[in-house]
């Protein structure tokens, strides 16, 4: 785990920062996270996990209801927000409308009282970054989402700020741009040794971009690490379903041998599967399988022989929703090709590696209810 | 970057030189217009009925009055060809023709009113000259200056020739304390009646006190309540609405409770030791500006409201986050956003004193009488309706034009009123 960077390393530690706005819900219940120099960290969650008030108190914005945040190893309590040098690109881009493009990426230098020919190159030279140069004379309202977007982060960039926050930067844009401006912003995190912050509940964009994920989850990281961890490997069933596709199934544990454990669906089917942390016998549990693990094959850890309801073509690959014998629905990912057809009952199998047990709780009822609803 | 991702906007600068592509966009703007036109056809045909035709007739009486003419036609024709000065004997006699006829039809008053307002006290000679003439018997300028010594006098005659003109700029004239002399030329009016140019400025005066005095107090009350919780601004603002909901006049009824000597303002301040002494509040200026700040608050206040209500509370996390302290991020930031909010409510505070006339006529002293007060005496009291229509087009000119500096100063597309 990535987690042993050095003091050093650290440019913000958050140290057991909770956050209420109304004295009895917590916002954010108890974080501890570092940022480490030069990288890209993402904070990803469902809508009113604390991602904001995490970025917002990071920035100054609000204050901790509890505990402390170290910017480059110095508590920044009494800090207020402007005097914290960190470059902040909001959700609703926040341009100000009766400024110039140019005028908006000059504003952090003008309040710096930096010289003005110099500014003028830093403006050209930021607005070059983000390929605005012909547009410095116009107002951000006569332009397009994505170059207003390209706007706020050159006055985000100007200044040179040692960490950038983006609060889901790329939300109001359509997908396709959206796509390109997150390769874009990565770019620019590389170019210029940023470290950066950045929100969003989108977790395939986590997945691009990041460096480490934090996902929140009722105001609490839940899991921490980088995507392909995230993705291979998550440690609770709201991970599992949230980053990526799952199918998540209830049962109960029957036995546990070393890395493997046997585990008794509702209808009484039997799974091999991996337990992670601590799964005991005779505990309820949740089993979470990769649409992309299970294969139409007859031999396997786990087989199991399902209805295909329907195949949804998608170019590259092709989707079975399948019924199994109780009641459940696995969706499945083949390549696509001359695979099976709705209506035909199928022979599905997949490896007790790729079948994750975890240890089911309240919350994990609640992410199998959500799922089933959704 | 290095990237080859074609970046949009890149292209939607190439300028377009089609013709035919500008013909349809003015074709498609033409069928938008009538569709406008339609939606706000009968609000325009109320406004024209109700609005722009009272008002332009009204107006009209300032440089139109038929009266005279109508009354003495033949006066009016003798007049013609008479030199200056006092005329020779036919025009007496037209004029007691006139004058006879006129006391026939009952609108011997009405000439002598019309007369009176250019030349002051000349009701009485004419209503007088009603009695002495008798038909049948031709007047000369003998007889006429004989039984009335008031009929030789040049003045006299310099009125009757402007009053029967059908059209004058007498009345304007008389507005701004201009007038006709014998001469041909325009001069001031004498000394003592000149008073229409200082009401003129004392209103200016009093609506820019008034306006600077809501805006000082509206200016925070409207940052507290755009800055408060929905629920609680709402209830706050009620509480501003709600002077709304009663009329004018109550209100200044009220404040002359209030402002009295032996009121509860003075009782107060004497328990509160502030002074020792009662202040004359009630019929001075200070006391009418006082009661009109309070009717203006709201007109203030409400556009400043809406103005930092719909400014998004990023923008000046934003203007932190880049560095600027509270004062620059106010001042840079905030202000130049909800200017036009506090310019409209402003003008609109302003425009509206212009015409105040209860709370003057019933808080200021004599001295405090603003515009409108003088205009309403004309029209209920000394029945001049000239003079009234006179003040209103100097009014509204005044007005118009302060509106028109106004928004080149600042942009009328920039003026947020809600
Ligand atoms: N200003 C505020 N006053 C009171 N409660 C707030 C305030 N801001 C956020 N909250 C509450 O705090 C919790 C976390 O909100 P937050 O904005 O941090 O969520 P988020 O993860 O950013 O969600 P989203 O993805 O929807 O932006 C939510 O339950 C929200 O209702
Ligand atoms: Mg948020």
């Amino acid at each position: 785990m990535p987690v042993q960077a050095s003091e050093t390393d650290a440019l913000v530690r958050f140290v057991g920062v909770q956050k209420s706005y109304d004295g009895h819900t917590l916002a954010v219940r108890d974080l501890n996270l570092d940022v480490n120099r030069g990288e890209f960290l993402t904070l990803l969650g469902p809508s009113g996990s604390g991602k904001t008030t995490t970025l917002n108190m990071l920035a100054g914005f609000e204050r901790p209801t509890r505990g402390e945040i170290l910017l480059a190893g110095r508590p920044v309590d009494r800090l207020p927000p402007y005097q914290r040098d960190i470059g902040m690109v909001f959700q609703n881009y926040a341009l100000f409308p009766h400024m110039s493009v140019a005028e908006n990426v000059a504003f952090p230098l003008s309040v710096r009282r930096v010289a003005r020919a110099e500014a003028e190159q830093r403006v050209k030279r930021a607005l070059a970054t983000v390929r605005l140069e012909a547009f410095g004379d116009r107002r951000p309202g006569q332009l397009s989402g994505g170059q207003q977007q390209r706007v706020a982060l050159a006055r985000a960039l100007v200044f040179e700020p040692a960490l950038v926050l983006m609060d889901e930067p790329l939300g109001a844009l359509d997908k396709k741009l959206r796509e390109h401006m997150q390769i874009e912003i990565k770019l620019l995190h590389e170019q210029l040794g940023l470290t950066v912050v950045y929100v969003t509940h989108d977790q395939s964009e986590a997945l691009t971009m990041s460096d480490r994920v934090a996902v929140f989850h009722d105001g609490e990281v839940v899991q921490l690490g980088p995507p392909d961890t995230l993705y291979s490997r998550p440690r609770t069933p709201f991970v599992a379903g949230f980053i990526g596709e799952n199918n998540l199934l209830p049962g109960r544990c029957e036995t546990v041998e070393g890395a493997g454990a046997t585990i008794r669906l509702q209808d009484g089917t039997m799974l091999h599967a991996t337990p992670v942390g601590a799964v005991a016998p005779g505990a309820r549990v949740v089993v979470a399988i990769r649409p992309e693990a299970i294969r139409l094959a007859e031999t396997g850890d786990n087989v199991c022989r399902a209805l295909v309801r329907s195949v949804i073509y998608l170019g590259d690959h092709q989707r079975l929703i399948c019924d199994v014998a109780n009641g459940a629905t696995l969706t499945v990912k083949v390549p696509p090709g001359p695979g099976a057809t709705a209506g035909e009952t199928q022979a599905l199998a997949w490896s007790a590696v790729d079948c994750l047990a975890f240890a089911a709780d309240a919350s994990t009822d609640a992410t199998l209810n959500e799922e089933w609803n959704a | 970057m290095g990237r080859s991702v074609a970046l949009p906007g890149a292209a939607s600068v190439a300028p377009v030189t089609d013709p035919t592509l500008a013909a349809a966009v003015h074709r498609a703007a033409r069928g938008q217009r009538l569709t406008a036109l339609l939606l706000v056809g009968p609000l325009l045909l109320l406004l024209l009925f109700s609005f722009c035709f009272p008002i332009a007739s009204l107006l009209g009486r300032a440089i139109y009055d038929p009266t005279m003419a109508d009354s003495l036609p033949r006066t009016a024709a003798a007049l013609q060809a008479a030199p200056d000065g006092v005329p020779p004997d036919p025009v007496f006699a037209a004029l007691a023709e006139d004058l006879l006829a006129a006391k026939q039809d009952n609108s011997l008053y009405a000439v002598a009113k019309t007369l009176n307002s250019l030349l002051p006290a000349a009701r009485s000679h004419v209503l007088r000259a009603g009695r002495f003439l008798q038909p049948g018997q031709p007047a000369t300028r003998e007889s006429m200056t004989g039984a009335d010594p008031f009929w030789g006098e040049p003045d006299t005659w310099f009125a009757i020739r402007h009053g029967v003109q059908r059209f004058t700029t007498t009345y304007l004239l008389a507005a701004i304390d201009l007038r006709w002399l014998p001469d041909g030329g325009i001069g001031q009016v004498p000394e003592g009646e000149a008073i229409y140019r200082a009401v003129f400025v004392r209103t200016f005066l009093v609506a820019a006190a008034v306006t600077i005095a809501t805006l000082i107090l509206g200016f925070p009350l409207a940052w507290m309540l755009a800055n408060l919780p929905n629920r609680l601004s709402g209830r706050l603002i009620m509480l501003v609405l709600l002077p709304f909901w009663t009329s004018i006049l109550v209100r200044t009824a009220a404040w002359t409770v209030l402002l009295q000597k032996y009121g509860l303002l003075n009782d107060l301040l004497l328990w509160l030791h502030v002074s020792s002494d009662r202040f004359d509040l009630m019929y001075t200026r200070t006391g009418m500006i006082i009661a009109m700040t309070h009717i203006q608050l709201p007109f203030t206040l409400l556009p400043i409201y809406s103005a930092m209500r719909t400014l998004q509370p990023s923008q000046m996390r934003a203007a932190y986050s880049l560095g600027a302290r509270p004062f620059t991020a106010f001042r840079r930031v905030y202000l130049p956003q909800v200017m036009p909010g506090v310019a409209a409510g402003a003008l609109l505070t302003f425009i509206l004193c212009l015409g105040y006339f209860i709370t003057p006529a019933l808080v200021g002293g004599p001295a405090d009488q603003l515009i409108s007060n003088f205009i309403s005496n004309y029209i209920n009291v000394e029945l001049n309706w000239q003079m009234a229509a006179a003040l209103s087009f100097i009014l509204l000119a005044l007005t118009l034009a302060l509106y028109g500096l106004f928004t080149k100063l600042l942009g009328v597309d920039r003026l947020k009123l809600v």
